[in-house]
């Protein structure tokens, strides 16, 4: 069958480019020393935050300017239970996700009762209670916020060491694409994206939107929490900064600089964030002076993210065809965008 | 707390409500009528701030200040409206946001640069000091009750341009249906710029007046922006007597809750419930109402 | 028990001083095939909207299979057994044609909280799918992109997808709406097909159509029922010809060969 082996080649050509990102991803920070290595798992902590909110943006059309809280909340949960003496990885994170999946639903329960720029309104003055609530804790440092007299141990590995901390964040975010790609294509990710692309009809057809919504909505501020515990560990250090609205925008620019509606470009898009500040804080304090406005050059000159231009320059972009089953009727079947539902 | 302390802060409160009424007016004006949001409105808010703070320094007058400080407003209202708003006229809420919020990252960056990053006190004009006791015992700046008025008579002043004059017609047309406006030959981009240009203006105006109480700061702006938006969820979108009513809301609300909150609860949460405060009557109107009290249109 | 699946009871909607829904009621029997007529600002779409729950009347009642159904949500009704197209395309974009069907399909479910199975290797809702995309003549056309069709073509995907949650009632909202000669004997000819297996309310303009599938007639004129009866009666009664034609000659519309 020659069709479907045309098919196998397109489909080769895109894991095989995530194949090299995720190579190049285990086998280089240590290689280019600590400095780098610490970089990477800013990197992977950041993306694994921004593919959150590309779950909710880019598959659940929902903007949220309020991820960042639950980002924070996360990061909060796991350092408090740090400070307390509970330094077992394996009981701080899962607590500091169920903590922001705690905090995401009741946003999320407000919030979804809104839609449109209600909605990015809502979202965002909620994170702005969470964030003057995190100002508001004397004990905690206030606004100073407070540090972690260590990292947390993953079971009996230590994780001071930022080689194997790496690593473990590494394999959490690759378990975070998996899990994510699962539930996007699942049929809860078929609701979720009929939703999205027309919540009149999905609810002609008999899906409630709302119950679907607060779902996504939830699992989204898990990872989100997830991504803020690794932050916590990471710095050793956790303050209200990191749930400012700020950060809910940067998130927002990370997903559409590396490509929405796609999961890997959220972290693509986060490492080309991070390496902007990086390179260009070297020459000026003021680097934010030139990012204003290539944030602006990008939503109103160019049409896609970088992931996505990788993507069609790589020629893989034929994996937006449907993987089908049955041979029959593969005619049309092409559509550029990553992503698209089949 | 006394009968005295209590008229001060409702005054406050008031005050307060009303430099916010005039932010807000410019959010559900512009989004009523173009469907834009901007999130760089907060920065025409500090730009105001800014431009005051820079035109005394050069003129070493508030009576020229305060014009010059308009005029440049102005300037960078108009083109920010034609070189990224205009676009995104036909764009998406994404789109949008995305991009009032690099513009405001870039404003927040750009006064670093050239006035620094400390915050700045401004002074209140000579002729404006001293305090006048409007209730006995109680001595009430005067410089409040002044930008108060002005509030006032912006407000008012905005109320007859929108319901006595042909632009104002217009405005109310544009908001129903803009394609019958443009249909009728009238200019739309002109209008689109008069509009946005008149939301800038008011948004100036606030910062002006709230200089020399604030002081002139990068960001500055964005908590007034939140605030103003979290006025325009509760007042409804597109809805100027709801940006009033919602304004006045959150003022004295926020500003009592200061007050009274801490004679009430002495913990250490307290001052995080006094922040808290503001969030938590919007999360009661939305209870209430999804679309806010005085809803123009449906979403 | 009752004969009539869907009774509208005294139903009325106003918008300010405009009364779009004035007092309506009508009753639909069991596998009959109801036609709704009317010359443009009639009142149809706002009547539409109140029978699938995006419109609350102002007053009135709607009782669906035995069941008073006016304050249920559009989900709900549709979940019911109320199934409905619309007249402006309204399909998801980004799935493909199967994928549209193949997501009503899964509409049927208790509820779709299922996050590890790929949707598209599920049997039991693509195979159903595959049958009414063959069913509404899109056959190889399954894989297409749904944004990519043709209006025809999401014409009849709109049909497919009203069919896929096994419903008991179809409300038809202008089918043949910007279709062609040849695609409008099509789908004459595909909703013929349906009769016998549906209830169907139809709304349309199309007077072949209208002549050839319908039961009965009803007339539905400023927002009231003018006139409701079989062809014949319709096509003779003086007021319908009068309040859809504003005149008493030239009638041809409402002859069926016209």
């Amino acid at each position: 069958m020659p069709r479907i082996g045309a098919k196998m080649t397109f489909l080769r050509r895109r894991d095989a480019l995530l194949f090299v990102l995720l190579a190049v991803a285990i086998a280089l920070p240590p290689y280019c020393g600590t400095y780098y290595t610490r970089f990477a798992t800013q990197i992977a902590i950041y993306g694994m935050a921004a593919l959150s909110v590309d779950l909710l943006l880019g598959y659940g059309g929902l903007i949220t300017f309020g991820q960042a809280a639950l980002f924070g909340v996360g990061a909060y949960a796991a350092g408090m239970l740090t400070v307390y003496g509970l330094t077992d990885a394996l009981v701080t994170w899962p607590l500091a996700v169920l903590v922001s999946m705690l905090f995401a639903l009741a946003i999320g329960a407000l919030s979804l009762r809104t839609r449109g720029f209600q909605f990015i309104m809502v979202t965002l003055a909620f994170a702005q209670m969470v964030y003057y609530f995190a100002q508001s804790l004397r004990n905690w440092g206030g606004d100073d916020g407070f540090t972690l007299p260590q990292r947390d141990s993953l079971g009996l590995i230590s994780l001071g060491d930022h080689t194997t901390f790496y690593y473990v964040v590494l394999a959490l975010l690759v378990l975070i694409v998996l899990l994510a790609n699962r539930i996007v294509r699942s049929e809860f990710g078929m609701v979720i994206r009929g939703i999205r692309d027309n919540e009149r009809r999905a609810a002609a057809v008999g899906f409630p939107p709302y119950p679907y919504k607060l779902a996504i909505f939830v699992i989204a501020g898990g990872i989100a929490g997830l991504a803020g515990a690794l932050m916590a560990n990471h710095a050793k250090f956790v303050s209200p900064a990191t749930m400012s609205w700020q950060l809910s925008g940067e998130l927002l620019a990370m997903v559409i600089l590396g490509s929405a509606n796609s999961l890997i470009g959220s972290i693509v898009g986060a490492a080309f964030f991070l390496a902007f500040r990086d390179v260009l804080s070297d020459f000026t304090e003021h680097w934010m002076l030139f990012f204003g406005p290539l944030l602006v050059a990008r939503v109103l000159l160019v049409k896609d993210g970088i992931w996505g231009m990788l993507v069609r320059a790589t020629g893989a972009d034929k994996v937006g065809a449907p993987r089908v089953d049955f041979p029959e009727a593969l005619e049309h079947a092409a559509d550029s965008k990553p992503g698209a539902a089949k | 707390m006394t009968l005295a302390l209590l008229v001060e802060q409702l005054f406050n409160g008031v005050q307060f409500g009303l430099m916010l009424f005039l932010m807000a007016v410019g959010v559900t004006l512009v989004f009523g009528i173009m469907r834009v949001i901007n999130l760089a409105h907060g920065s025409l808010f500090m730009l105001g701030g800014y431009f005051l703070m820079a035109a005394l320094a050069w003129t070493r007058s508030y009576t020229l200040a305060i014009p010059l400080a308009f005029v440049g407003a102005a300037l960078v209202a108009v083109v920010l409206e034609i070189v990224v708003l205009r676009p995104l006229y036909r764009r998406g809420p994404l789109d949008q946001v995305l991009a009032t919020f690099g513009l405001a990252l870039f404003f927040n960056e750009a006064v670093t640069v050239i006035w620094g990053r400390e915050s700045i006190p401004l002074s209140i004009p000579p002729f404006l000091t001293g305090s006048v006791e409007i209730i006995p015992g109680s001595a009430y700046p005067i410089y409040r009750l002044v930008i108060t008025a002005v509030a006032i008579v912006a407000g008012l002043l905005l109320y007859l341009l929108i319901t006595r004059t042909r632009v104002g017609a217009l405005i109310r047309a544009g908001s129903d249906n803009r394609e019958i406006v443009a249909a009728l030959g009238i200019n739309i981009n002109l209008l689109y710029t008069l509009i946005f240009a008149l939301s800038a203006m008011l948004a100036a105006l606030a910062g002006i007046m709230m200089g020399p109480l604030l002081s002139v700061e990068p960001g500055a702006g964005d908590p007034i922006l939140i605030l103003a938006l979290v006025v325009v969820v509760i007042g409804g979108i597109g809805s100027v007597r709801g940006a009033l009513v919602g304004a006045l809301m959150v003022g004295i609300f926020d500003t009592l809750s200061r007050v009274l909150i801490p004679l009430v609860i002495q913990t250490n949460a307290t001052s995080a419930l006094v922040g808290m405060a503001v969030y938590v009557l919007m999360a009661v109107v939305l209870l209430f109402s999804r679309t806010g009290l005085f809803a123009a249109h449906r979403g | 028990m009752s004969e009539f699946l869907l009774e509208i009871e005294h139903l009325r909607k106003a918008f300010g001083a405009l009364v779009a829904t004035d007092d309506v009621t009508l009753a639909i029997r069991k596998g009959e095939t109801h036609a709704l007529i009317g010359p443009n600002g009639a009142g149809k779409t706002t009547l539409v909207g109140q029978l699938t729950g995006e419109l609350k009347p102002d007053a009135g009642r709607i009782v669906f299979d035995g069941r008073d159904i006016t304050e249920l949500s559009t989900a709900r009704r549709a979940r019911l057994g109320l199934a409905r197209s619309f007249q402006i395309t309204s399909i998801f974009d980004s799935f493909t044609a199967e994928g549209n069907v193949a997501l009503a399909v899964q509409a049927t479910e208790r509820h779709s909280f299922r996050f590890w199975q790929p949707a598209e290797r599920i049997a039991r809702l693509r195979r159903p799918a595959r049958k009414l995309i063959a069913d509404v003549g899109l056959s190889p056309l399954g894989n297409l992109i749904a944004s990519k069709m043709s209006h025809g073509q999401h014409r009849q995907l709109e049909l497919g997808m009203a069919l896929a949650t096994h419903p008991i009632m179809l409300l038809l909202d202008e089918p043949m709406a910007g279709l062609g000669i040849e695609e409008s004997r099509a789908m004459s000819k595909l909703l013929a097909s349906l009769k016998r297996q549906y209830t169907i309310l139809l709304i349309e303009h199309d007077m072949d159509a209208v002549f050839s599938l319908a039961d009965r007639i009803s007339v539905l004129v400023g927002g009231r029922i003018v006139a409701s009866g079989t062809a014949d009666e319709i096509r003779n009664h003086p007021g319908v010809r009068v309040a859809y034609l504003g005149e008493e000659d030239d009638a041809g519309d409402f002859r069926a060969d016209g």
